[in-house]
């Protein structure tokens, strides 16, 4: 058990040995973001802008120009909230390496309450072009994606979460932009990424013992998004339900309703959280209750779908 | 192809056909800002011709010294200095604006050669030329960045954030020039939001601040001389212009920001430049 944001920090300070090139920036939250570990082993290379988040990003795209290959983390919330335009009209726009990192994605601050969970972020990163978004479902993933993201050109915006996650089964080889089947099934499919690919793995068996088999796919890369693998889905086992920790408008459930009302209709029933904000909670958990998205509630979710039209 | 150095009177004379260019080219546009394009011409032509270190024939030579237009609604303005030093053919200079040029309304770093980075939107050029000094002290890269502001452009909250970093990393390979007009969109920049005392407000944020008049070429050659000596951290020449220089009528005028020139003035305004 690590947290994906552990995995970053301790993937950050091994890289940066073997990579010369990484600097890393970090606006007052390198404790929480684990770049500490970096900033420690190389304090020349690394930059803590203050809590300024617009100068984090635009610093951060300066550096790039400069030739750095950049990792530039905050608060999932602030990162791409108030620095949006500084992502959009310079980073993205001009095609930096630059990797936005952020921790404290989805609900990952529970205690914090509304102002700082991150629940419009995936929204609002892929609809940047040139923009690559990222929500690696555990810390080995999350160390995948680092090492694709060395291998990459370009921009991309990686979410990750604060709370401890368990590594889990997989069978295949990390590939930026591919979704994986996490679990196979015919009769319906759950659509998901991050740390919910657990409870939907959790759902999918709850299923298994009223007899009803659903796919589970791990979409880790948001944009670009697998649409081979949703139209698949689609078409072998009729109805998706998309699981996030984000608002359904205009994340993973909407990504998913524009490809497939595209490629392959299909009825999509999205879980996540509703058009309206969070609010404080002692534990995640209950904010998972709250928007259906503890593994009960989405099988509950998924049965009803398949009743309606297995 | 290096850049020979101007005198002054070949700067004047070279500045008078560089205003005139930027009117024409906005007049057939329809659309521009000439009156900070007309302010910022005597800082662009002093840092291309007589300032920085930069290569035309290779516009990415990995050791020319950078400059930002952070106030991107200025690129008339560089886009004719740039077409002076040829990085770009005159004729181009005609495309501004149009649909599939290479000269948009903004500076566009994917499509102009010499534009380092795409600006526009207001601040952002100021914080990224930080990130560019930062990254060539790091790797002890023997350049200088420079980077041109608005006034109007120093309400942006990020220019304040980038001003407090600067000084922090002591990026004395930085000059930022703030193109003191007096002037934005909506009027005089005291009557929109009060920025004066604007010298004294970077002085406290700990930039060595030199004033000039920013259409003396003689001031303008010391003060990045002095700026290139002082070690230790950034530098700041808060250049006093006229919004809309050369041309009596649009002068001082807040009207003149965004708002290319009736044919009748562009003839007025061109016999003016050539007159002198």
């Amino acid at each position: 058990m690590k947290a994906t944001r552990v995995a970053y920090g301790e993937w950050l300070a091994k890289a940066g040995n073997k990579y010369p090139n990484i600097v890393v920036v970090d606006a007052d939250l390198s404790a929480s973001t684990m770049t500490r570990g970096f900033a420690d082993a190389y304090p020349r290379r690394f930059f803590n802008v203050g809590s300024a988040e617009q100068n984090l990003v635009s610093f951060s795209a300066g550096l790039a120009l400069g030739g750095k290959q950049v990792f530039t983390s905050s608060f999932a919330i602030f990162e791409t909230g108030r620095a949006w335009d500084q992502i959009r009209n310079v980073v993205a726009h001009d095609k930096l390496n630059v990797a936005l990192v952020a921790s404290h994605g989805g609900f990952s601050c529970a205690a914090d309450g509304a102002s700082h969970q991150a629940l419009e972020d995936i929204a609002i990163m892929r609809v940047i072009p040139n923009m690559k978004v990222v929500m690696p479902c555990d810390p080995e993933e999350t160390v995948n994606a680092l090492n694709a993201i060395m291998e990459t050109n370009g921009p991309v915006y990686m979410r990750l979460r604060r709370e401890k996650e368990p590594n889990l089964e997989k069978s295949y080889s990390y590939r930026l932009g591919r979704g994986e089947v996490m679990r196979d099934g015919g009769d319906l499919t759950l659509v998901t990424s991050g740390m919910l690919v657990l409870n939907c793995l959790k759902a999918a068996e709850t299923l298994k013992e009223k007899g009803l088999d659903a796919r589970v796919l791990n979409i880790h890369t948001i944009k670009p998004l697998d649409e081979g693998i949703l139209v698949k889905a689609a078409k072998e086992t009729g109805a998706i339900v998309t699981v996030e920790e984000h608002q359904v408008i205009g994340g993973l459930g909407g990504a998913v309703c524009e490809t497939l009302s595209e490629n392959s209709p299909a009825p999509v029933y999205r879980l996540g959280v509703r058009d309206v904000f969070g609010q404080s909670s002692r534990t995640m958990d209950e904010l998972l209750e709250l928007h259906g998205l503890t593994p009960e509630k989405i099988a509950a979710s998924a049965e009803n779908v398949i009743k309606k039209h297995g | 192809m290096s850049i020979r150095s101007l005198t002054v009177p070949e700067l004047e004379a070279l500045s008078r056909k560089v205003r005139a260019d930027i009117l024409r080219n906005i007049y057939e546009a329809g659309s521009g800002h000439p009156g900070g394009s007309l302010s910022s011409v005597d800082i662009l032509l002093t840092l291309f011709f007589n300032e920085m270190r930069h290569n035309p024939g290779d516009p990415k030579w990995s050791m020319r010294d950078r400059f930002i237009l952070s106030k991107g609604h200025a690129a008339p303005a560089l886009y004719t200095v740039l077409a002076e030093c040829g990085y770009l053919p005159e004729s181009s200079l005609h495309t501004l604006r149009l649909f599939s040029s290479s000269l948009q309304g903004h500076p566009d770093a994917l499509k102009t050669p010499g534009v380092e980075v795409s600006s526009g939107s207001l601040g952002n050029g100021f914080s990224v030329s930080t990130g560019i000094a930062a990254a060539a002290k790091l790797d002890g890269k023997d350049i200088r960045v420079y980077c041109l502001l608005g006034d109007g452009e120093c309400d942006e909250g990020l220019v304040w954030e980038a001003a407090m970093l600067a000084p922090h990393l002591k990026l004395d390979n930085l000059t930022a020039v703030v193109d003191r007009n007096r002037l934005q969109i909506d009027g005089c920049t005291e009557d929109v939001v009060c920025l004066d005392p604007l010298p004294d407000k970077w002085k406290a944020f700990n930039w060595n601040v030199l004033e000039v008049d920013g259409h003396s070429y003689p001031q303008l050659f010391q003060a990045f001389g002095k700026a290139k000596e002082h070690k230790g951290g950034p530098t700041v020449i808060v250049a006093n212009t006229v919004k809309g220089k050369g041309v009596s009528f649009m002068e001082n005028v807040a009207g003149f920001h965004g708002k290319p020139p009736s044919k009748e003035q562009l003839n007025q305004a061109l016999r003016e430049l050539e007159a002198e």
